[in-house]
């Protein structure tokens, strides 16, 4: 094995190691918990208002509901002590003809609004690794 | 090592660094009103690799170059600069993607020897189809088709070092993933390409030779850390047929940092170790390359 594959394999090995194990409710709290995640949201619906590609999905959308359930989506998902109390993915987004470009800039707006609330990336990265298995769920219904 | 000097190929309109390639690159950042971004996150287009395609630095990838996401067109430039101990590399790419699931692209290369006034050009046109997956949301890997034909231009001195063919095609399949969150909570690029080639030096010593006309069967593997959105470092490994008596070639490695500048314009800086080439050993130097791209 050459130079490379032992570089490959130490960086390999290295990513199981963790200075301390991680809490349940690691990712809750590396958000900011309940303010934290609220922030974020807000944030997203701000960004999304203003994406003219992506608004158009929400004009009939209550807006309050989806915010309060997008709320209980991200708490629950990253280990915060929240029931997520709306429908499947699939159900909730069939439809609306979300395309990857709509669902791109969903994430895109996501991650600016992780950076400017200082998301540190190790979460930043959980929190996408979490929300990526959903995109097949939500595009081209 | 000497080289026959055998009269070289007098259809020579040297082309370093074209103007046109470098006025467009410029273009493509400096209209204000086409700030059009893609909707691809940052970083998941890859770069363009010397040969003009999306990938590292010399590995194609199966991700499509640029930012088009679904139903979007995206335009890609690239300038590059390969300078190891004895010869210098130029090449420049030009490259037009759809849907994030097509990619034809346009490469010319400028291979030239120190202290020679021998220069060995090549044009390479590449077509790459996504087949399935997605590099970013699926958990298969995107996996894409390749077909390139490469046409060497300035023949006189591979004929006489036994190469037998100037033009040819090469085919490749890759499959390129990135893993969130996957070493120390960073995202991990992985690709592997398996190519069919008779390149000799990726075809600018021309294809096939006299003693050994088939196609083989080359692996190339790249692998890139995300450090940030915007920042990564990569390591690549490259297979290289060595079918020509006249001189062995090495396979090829390189280890890089990349910058996302933003959704138009990133840039690559790395080290390269080419191994032999023409009897030259140990050729390794550094890597430069920019890249400029526009959705619409």
């Amino acid at each position: 094995m050459g130079i490379l594959g032992r570089w490959l394999l130490v960086v390999l090995l290295l990513s199981g190691c963790q200075s301390k194990p991680e809490t349940p409710d690691w990712l809750y709290q590396q958000l900011g918990g309940s303010p934290g995640v609220t922030q974020l949201v807000d944030g997203l619906l701000v960004k999304i208002e203003h994406d003219p590609q992506i608004v158009h999905h929400f004009r009939d959308t209550d807006i309050a509901r989806f915010r309060k359930l997008l709320i209980e989506q991200i708490c629950q998902l990253s280990g915060g002590p929240c029931q997520y109390s709306g429908a499947s993915m699939q159900e909730s987004h069939t439809g609306f003809q979300i395309t990857a470009a709509d669902f791109d800039n969903l994430v895109n707006h996501l991650i600016a609004v992780m950076t400017a609330q200082q998301v540190p990336m190790a979460a930043q990265n959980r929190l996408l690794a979490l929300l990526a298995p959903m995109q097949r769920d939500v595009i081209n219904r | 090592m000497v080289y026959p000097t055998k009269e070289l190929d007098t259809d020579r309109r040297p082309h370093r660094c074209p103007v046109w390639l470098s006025s467009l690159s410029c273009i493509l950042l400096c209209i204000p009103s086409v700030q059009a971004a893609g909707s691809k996150v940052i970083g998941s287009g890859g770069a363009t690799s010397i040969d003009g395609m999306a990938g590292g630095g010399i590995v194609p990838w199966a991700v499509i170059n640029g930012y088009a996401s679904s139903d979007q067109w995206s335009l890609t430039s690239a300038l590059s600069l390969v300078n190891v101990d004895d010869y210098q590399l130029h090449s420049q790419g030009l490259s037009l993607s759809y849907d994030n699931r097509w990619e034809l692209s346009y490469g010319q290369q400028q291979f030239s020897i120190d202290q020679t006034d021998v220069q060995l050009r090549q044009q390479i046109f590449a077509a790459k189809y996504k087949l399935a997956g997605d590099v970013l949301y699926d958990v298969m890997p995107q996996v894409s088709i390749g077909a390139i034909h490469k046409k060497q231009r300035d023949f006189a001195l591979p004929a006489a070092i036994g190469v037998t063919d100037s033009a040819d095609q090469e085919f490749y399949l890759a499959a390129s993933k990135i893993y969130l969150d996957a070493v120390f909570g960073r995202n991990l690029l992985l690709n592997y390409t398996l190519r069919a080639s008779r390149a000799q030096q990726t075809g600018l010593l021309g294809f096939g030779s006299t003693s050994d006309r088939s196609y083989q069967w080359c692996h190339e593997w790249s692998a890139v850390l995300l450090l940030t959105h915007q920042l990564a470092i990569g390591a690549e490994y490259k297979q290289k047929p060595d079918t020509l008596d006249f001189a062995a070639e090495d396979d090829w490695r390189d280890v890089f940092v990349g910058w996302f500048v933003n959704k138009h314009l990133s840039l690559v800086a790395g080290y390269v170790d080419l191994g032999s080439i023409a009897g030259k050993p140990q050729q390794d130097g550094y890597y430069l390359a920019l890249e400029t791209t526009w959705a619409f």
